[in-house]
């Protein structure tokens, strides 16, 4: 049992700044979001009217909505699959014991500090048709020059190599830590029971590392969920015709462009249902960690 | 068979010492290719347009990196956006670390009722990122008067659920007869704080600054909404600003991506600073 100091009070004077601004900022605004995504503006706005569920009935009948949607899953289904798999692959090279492996890792996970505006911008310029070296190694190879941000499969293509890359330093830290836990013996009586590197990993490190994976897996969801706005303003803008429009770049046009409120309001619901889900999958599995995002 | 064994084992070691450059190799080829994109804003942003749209492309350093990162910190105001950034950035990182300290010292060192709640309470809005409450925090903020304000930017990111998680499971490993003696010696809990936690906590004071300097740096959504004049803006929507100027004509590629590594600089150097304390808070809060 670990001893304490005896006040009463003061604890309470200790927690209160934290909690009274939890309250106003955090819990106040996300119940108004429940209330508010039940209202619709009438006369211009002047007006509020109850609604119900209509908000919610409009916004799953919407194919705007619906598109949104699928391409969000189809966003976040590749910065998982090309972040974690890159990632992993990485970090399992950046394990090895050798002279500087300080120094490597620092090489490889510097990118955790560059914002999804900086991504989104160099990215752009990459695949720029006319002066990015994307197209220019492409031109050469293949005799092939697309015009990435015009077409919609290829945009999006582009935003998720961008997200991706942008959150390769977040996951190797992870992944690094993982490794550091899988006991150099077990390895060890692999490779004496004659296992080679490929057997090793997929039967023993890959086992013993799925903690991690799972928690990156479900760290890499939310980030595409809610960090991709930066970049997705400063590459396409949702464009070509709503081809990148991800859902929480949607939520911002129809609040912030076309003063849908009470739409808005039942998109940030919707989204706080997945972030919950989300949430709560990763605290039963991978138990007491906690994700590090700015809140 | 000793013989067997040590040339087993000398072979064995060759093939390592292979192994360690073919290592070395491919840790260089990564490291680059996860650089390489940089490193080409990095060329371009010193190149004039007629380099920049040379064909094929040229990758060697031009000539007008003075006038290219002049003309991304004057005329396109990067150097007033990130003296507000950094003053925003400084505000809400000290706050936030003040402020959980103070939360992680009470939920650690004290007893009291509804603790667990109360940690609880501030460990869940970790599920309210901005854009599930952003209508009415905008309508919150603006009654307040703060509409295009740098309060806005400052006291709704103040409290920290990641920052009284770290500190608390930091402060739970501490071993507690420091406690003990503290109160032998009648130190109150504040100057116990402040004079033995506080030293004891630089590797997870050092982790929390990387993280949230890099968060409050690196924000978009919220500043674009709530800052309407240009001189108050953070420094992201600068980077917009730049790269958007392409609709009013033809792009200069060398100033974009002179103003994006302006841009990506002090996070990315307050990271280089602080990576060992970053990597070992982070090894710290992994369960152990």
């Amino acid at each position: 049992m670990r001893s304490k100091f005896p006040s009463r009070w003061l604890p309470y004077v200790l927690l209160f700044p934290t909690l009274a601004l939890c309250g106003l900022f955090l819990y106040y605004p996300v119940v108004q979001s429940f209330r508010l995504s039940t209202y619709r503006a009438i006369l211009m706005g002047l007006h509020q009217k109850y609604v119900g569920l209509e908000n919610y009935v409009r916004l799953f009948t919407s194919s705007d909505y619906l598109n949104s949607l699928k391409v969000t899953f189809i966003f976040a289904f590749g910065v998982v699959l090309i972040g974690l798999s890159i990632s992993l692959a990485i970090a399992l090279l950046a394990n090895r014991k050798v002279r500087g492996a300080r120094i490597y890792r620092i090489a490889l996970i510097w990118p955790y500090a560059l914002s999804p505006a900086v991504a989104g911008s160099i990215w752009l310029f990459l695949l720029n048709p006319t002066v990015g070296v994307v197209n220019y190694v492409l031109k050469e190879l293949f005799g092939i020059s697309p015009d990435w941000m015009s077409n919609g499969n290829l945009a999006l293509l582009a935003v998720t190599m961008a997200a991706a890359w942008k959150n390769m330093g977040y996951n190797i830290v992870f992944f690094l830590a993982g490794l550091q836990n899988v006991p150099g013996e077990v390895l060890e009586a692999a490779r004496v029971d004659g296992a080679g590197p490929w057997r090793t990993f997929w039967s023993v490190t890959f086992p013993m590392l799925s903690p991690t994976t799972f928690f990156l897996l479900i760290m890499n969801l939310i980030y595409a969920f809610f960090g991709g706005f930066g970049l997705i303003s400063v590459m396409t803008e949702g464009g070509p015709a709503q081809a990148t429009n991800i859902l929480i770049y949607k939520l911002y046009q129809d609040a912030f462009r076309f003063q849908k409120w009470g739409t808005a309001a039942a998109q940030s619901v919707v989204l706080f249902i997945m972030v919950v889900a989300l949430t709560l999958i990763q605290f039963r599995t991978t138990g007491r960690r906690v994700h590090y995002g700015g809140n | 068979m000793a013989a067997i064994k040590r040339r087993h084992v000398s072979r064995y070691r060759l093939r390592k010492k292979g192994n360690t450059l073919l290592t070395h190799l491919a840790l260089l080829v990564v490291a680059f290719a996860v650089a390489s994109p940089i490193i080409f804003a990095l060329i371009k942003s010193t190149q004039s347009t007629v380099q920049v749209f040379t064909y094929p492309p040229t990758f060697v350093i031009g000539t007008k990196a003075p006038e290219n990162y002049s003309t991304a910190w004057n005329y396109y105001r990067l150097g007033q956006l990130m003296k507000n950034t950094f003053i925003i950035a400084f505000a809400v990182t000290i706050g936030k670390t003040f402020m959980s300290l103070l939360a992680a010292l009470a939920l650690v060192y004290f007893d009291f009722r509804f603790k667990w709640a109360l940690f609880l309470f501030v460990l869940m809005t970790l599920m309210m990122p901005i854009p599930v409450r952003i209508v009415p925090l905008y309508d919150l903020v603006r009654s307040f008067g703060w509409g295009n304000t740098h309060w806005a930017l400052i006291v709704p990111f103040l409290a920290s659920a990641t920052g009284v998680f770290l500190f608390r499971q930091h402060f739970m490993s501490i071993p507690s007869s420091l406690v003990d003696a503290a109160r032998v010696d009648g130190v109150a809990p504040l100057r116990f704080l402040w004079q033995i936690l506080v030293p004891m906590s630089m590797n997870t004071i050092g982790a929390m600054a990387v993280i949230q300097f890099v968060y409050i740096w690196n924000q978009y959504l919220w500043p674009l909404i709530i800052i309407a004049s240009n001189e108050k803006q953070m420094i992201q929507i600068g980077l917009k600003l730049l790269t958007g100027s392409g609709a009013e004509g033809m792009l200069n590629w060398g100033v974009a991506m002179a103003g994006t590594i302006i841009t990506m600089l002090p996070p990315l150097l307050i990271f280089l600073l602080l990576q060992e304390q970053f990597m070992r808070g982070f090894a710290l809060s992994e369960e152990k």
